[in-house]
């Protein structure tokens, strides 16, 4: 059998894509073998079993390691980090909407350098940022000390879940902000106007029109600051004392200390789990969003 | 420009105010930290006076200087990989349709997003994983810097290909075609025409990585061996011993060093001036 | 046929494209085109946006490629030769000037890469830059220039390589209207000074009309009618290429004996075509080619291609008066000379309208089928 002759488009079409292929190649065998294969791994240790030495064998496979995190204690944990991530959430949405919403509003040449204003400490040293505050909060920090002197008392917050949350918000606020930014800055304003002299009242112009029209950047952002938040090593760590046990930490113990892998490994498979509904959830209303939801 | 809808005045001052607040809150917890990183007393929370003294006084602690050697030499070799790789990443997501773009498309995301904790035990477990398998048929291996080179690679691709694919959107398509039209062949309508174009998000790329990897802290504590602390590392374990002036010294210089390389980032990631062809006739 | 002003006899053509069709996926984007295009002919592909007239230029740039088909420059196969290969050029509709390089760097290119050394091709880039009158602008970046510039330095960058065929893909649709104009005839005396045909794209009728030798009128991806101005204007092939080329009404009607049509409400009208029997057809009558006046002043020649009507609308156009005259269901234009007001006929008016039994067209209704005109 000979092979059947090639359009032209068809051909180059071809060499094209091994040409894409061809490119794509040494990064995609690099992230095959650094990041796919370890994200195999830990699903597979999940299933593992725990040896009395604390190594991991991967044979017998079973559900013990998610069987653990029904337990009482884990899931309080669990459900301790998802509600300090979603009121962590909830704070940044509040402080941040009104935010995206003043730097989208303000004219290009200042908007430019709030904006430089905000991506700075985005990227700057997130642990230092965290030891910052450490610092600022500390029993004997300036806060405190500031407090004592004007006679309310030595300021005691650090080592406290409000700490673990205040760290939170300094680490993820701008996550929060830049997605609002983007969809409050394309927002169509004339619409926005039309709404006000509809509705007369400026809140309700809001409800109807500018919230729906930026909710895009609302899940966006939220999803943003869950996720992190969520899954937090850093904050707890240094801010959070020994009662405010996150998972994060709680994971990071099991590979330490606790040497129980699958267990670990169970935890951390519930946060990935959690991170592919955002990503879809997310990827559904950008979506939702291009086939004209502007009713 | 439009400047949107006239807010209502008191609607108008509590944006402001928020909006200052939310700068002060950004700021201050910064300003402070280096601040007292001048101060002249041993004890970190009484001010003493202005003095540099913690400066010098830190460069003597060896554990600190081999700490800032690894960091470096992690943020060289990670930074310099990734690059490269994240950048032919970035054009060929931007360039070409193949099979298995879609694919390649979300998982070369996912390293941004997914927390750095799981990131961190994932890699440990797949290092412990492989040492194992490589023992059984030759070399006895352990974590060391190398892992950490290897696993900052890994989440910096996605960075530069985010940033490189960016600069690469906002360009015309049809450039690198006219360049092609023009007797010039593929490769030299990439070098001559796409290359120097997308050259400043490359390095905005880079400056990036570098900027993360200098600050990893999570994911370099789990897949380090001995002798390769990192300075966050470093950083990180001391705080949890308590605050000393040292570290506040170390902080405020991490401090300056990323936001200089970020600044240099964005200041290569502005929108390129009339990049494209404007088409206004002179008045 | 028609006979173009600079039209070489020997005639070989430049561009042939032969059956060509090109699928995007399951798009259609080009259906079977066959078109031969003369050496040193001004020649405009027209249509509206995703008609398939910029997939065709592209693939004679060699920017796509055909699904099948062949394609032909000057009798040599090209059909799978990538862009640099052929001896074509391109001014692109964005004019994708290299924004790292001035307006010389831009303009020499296309000879450096042909292999001219440094100076040879600065020496041409600076005369084709004086012909397209930006001397003096060499050193400059192109986002320091109007767009009126931008575009002249397109042009002279794909001239300066002497090209067989210069491709245009709507040069001049980012321009304003007297930019425009201007550069129309500058274009034109481009083209005659090189004698090089040109192939442009556009969407804009009058564009094609004024510049062109000949047109071809596409849409969804098949090609209509080929032919001069006046040939599209007077005789359309179809009813898309009669209602896309100027203003028009068009009858619904049934083909009958005797050089008869019926329209829809019944009416039996002289007008000769080849159709047969029975088909389906549509009559096509100019605004202006139509007289109207009171019922009873029909000439007595025409009977036999009037209607009558009542004045719906009359709009005052300064040298015409333009009035809906309603038949039963239908709207007809009619484009009158202007008279004094008081004997403008005004809305509600029982009005008779006639035409000359050469002004009409009678186009088929069905499917459309090329129609070609040869240029020599």
């Amino acid at each position: 059998m000979t092979a059947p002759k090639l359009a032209p488009d068809a051909a180059v079409r071809k060499a094209e894509s091994r040409r894409g292929v061809f490119t794509a190649m040494p990064a995609a065998i690099y992230l095959l073998i650094f990041f796919c294969t370890p994200l195999l791994i830990i699903v597979a240790y999940s299933f593992g079993t725990r040896t009395a030495t604390g190594s991991t064998r991967l044979s017998g496979w079973n559900f013990d390691s998610y069987e653990r995190i029904i337990d009482d204690l884990v899931l309080g944990i669990v459900w301790r980090s998802f509600w300090l991530a979603g009121l962590t959430t909830i704070l940044c949405l509040v402080v941040g909407y009104p935010f995206a919403y003043y730097l989208a509003t303000r004219p290009a040449r200042i908007r430019n350098i709030l904006l430089v204003l905000v991506m700075i400490p985005f990227w700057t040293n997130g642990l230092i940022r965290i030891f910052a505050i450490r610092f600022l909060l500390g029993s004997d920090g300036p806060v405190s000390q500031a407090s004592s002197s004007l006679g309310f008392g030595e300021f005691r917050i650090l080592f406290t879940p409000t700490a673990v949350i205040i760290g939170m918000l300094y680490s993820y606020l701008t996550f929060m902000v830049l997605p609002l930014y983007v969809a409050i800055e394309r927002l169509d304003w004339r619409l926005v106007e039309a709404a006000r002299d509809l509705y007369a009242n400026g809140g309700k112009a809001f409800r109807k029109v500018t919230w729906p029209l930026t909710r895009s950047g609302v899940i966006a952002g939220s999803i943003l600051v869950f996720i992190p938040s969520f899954g937090s090593y850093v904050v707890p760590e240094i801010l959070g004392g020994a009662k405010t046990l996150l998972l994060g930490s709680y994971i990071a113990r099991q590979f330490g200390q606790a040497r129980n892998w699958p267990f670990g490994a169970a935890l951390s498979v519930v946060l990935i789990v959690a991170m592919l509904i955002a990503v879809v959830v997310n990827q559904r209303s950008a979506a939702s969003e291009l086939t004209g939801s502007s009713s | 420009m439009s400047i949107g809808m006239q807010t209502s005045k008191g609607v108008g001052r509590l944006l402001k105010i928020n909006a200052w607040l939310v700068f002060a809150f950004f700021y201050i917890p910064m300003i402070v930290l280096v601040v007292f990183s001048f101060n002249a007393s041993q004890r970190v929370n009484i001010w003493g006076g202005l003095s540099a003294r913690w400066y010098p006084e830190m460069l003597r602690n060896d554990e600190i200087l081999s700490a800032l050697e690894n960091s470096l030499v992690v943020a060289a070799i990670s930074t310099l990989a990734s690059t490269i790789l994240g950048t032919a990443l970035a054009i060929a997501l931007d360039r070409y349709r193949f099979r298995g773009r879609g694919t390649l498309e979300g998982v070369a995301y996912l390293p941004i997003i997914i927390p750095d904790v799981t990131m961190a035990v994932m890699l440990l477990a797949f290092f412990a994983q492989a040492f194992r398998f490589l023992g059984n048929i030759g070399p006895q291996l352990q974590l060391g810097l190398y892992t950490v080179v290897i696993s900052h690679i890994a989440f910096n691709i996605s960075i530069v290909a985010v940033v490189v694919r960016a600069r690469l959107g906002q360009l015309d398509p049809a450039l690198e075609q006219a360049a092609q039209d023009l007797y010039a062949s593929r490769w030299k309508a990439f070098r001559l025409i796409t290359l120097p174009l997308i050259l400043p998000g490359i390095l905005a790329g880079a400056l990036l990585a570098l900027a993360l990897s200098l600050d990893d802290v999570v994911i370099s504590a789990f897949v380090t061996g001995p002798g390769g602390t990192t300075l966050p590392v470093y950083v990180f374990s001391a705080i949890r011993r308590g605050v000393t002036p040292e570290l506040n010294a170390i902080s405020t210089l991490m401090l300056a060093a990323s936001t200089v390389l970020v600044l240099s980032s964005l200041f290569l990631q502005r929108a390129p001036k009339q990049e494209r062809t404007t088409t206004k006739e002179d008045s | 046929m028609t006979e173009s002003s600079n039209m070489t006899e020997r005639g070989e053509p430049s561009v042939e494209i032969l059956g060509v069709t090109k699928r995007f996926d399951e798009v259609v984007a080009v259906d079977n085109v066959d078109l031969a295009i003369e050496d040193g002919e001004f020649f405009a592909m027209l249509g509206p946006s995703g008609c398939g007239k910029t997939t065709t230029l592209r693939m004679i740039a060699g920017l796509e490629f055909p699904t099948e088909g062949r394609l032909k420059i000057f009798g040599d196969e090209v059909g799978n030769l990538p862009p640099n290969q052929r001896p074509v050029n391109t001014v692109f509709q964005s004019y994708a000037l290299f924004p790292h390089m001035n307006v010389q760097d831009n303009v020499s290119f296309g000879l450096r890469m042909n292999g001219v050394d440094k100076k040879e091709a600065a020496r041409s880039a600076d005369e084709l830059i004086e012909l397209v009158q930006l001397g003096g602008l060499g050193n400059r970046k192109p986002s320091q220039l109007s767009g009126g510039q931008q575009q002249r330095v397109a042009l002279a960058r794909a001239l300066v390589n002497k090209p067989k065929v210069l491709l245009l893909d709507e040069p001049l649709g980012a321009l304003d209207l007297k930019l425009r104009q201007e550069m129309q005839t500058e274009l034109k005396t481009l083209q005659q000074e090189f004698g090089v045909s040109f192939v442009f794209v556009t969407h804009d009728q009058e564009e094609a009309l004024t510049m062109s030798d000949r047109i071809a009128v596409m849409n969804e991806g098949r090609l209509l009618q080929v032919g001069s101005a006046e040939e599209l204007y007077e005789r359309p092939a179809n009813r898309f290429v009669a209602d896309f080329i100027g203003e028009t009404n068009l009858l619904d009607a049934t083909v009958a004996d005797g050089d008869m049509i019926i329209l829809a409400n019944g009416t039996r009208l002289k007008a000769p075509n080849p159709h047969a029997t029975g088909t389906k057809v549509a009559m096509s009558l100019r605004p202006e080619s139509i007289e109207i006046g009171r019922p009873e002043s029909i000439p007595s020649d025409y009977q036999a291609t009037s209607l009558r009507g009542v004045i719906a609308t009359s709009s005052y156009l300064g040298h015409s008066i333009l009035y809906g005259v309603k038949v039963d269901s239908t709207n007809l234009n009619v484009r009158s000379g202007a008279v004094a007001a008081h004997q403008r006929f005004v809305p509600g008016d029982e009005v008779a309208v006639w035409w000359d039994r050469t002004s009409d067209w009678v186009v088929p209704d069905d499917e459309p089928v090329a129609v070609t005109s040869e240029a020599s």
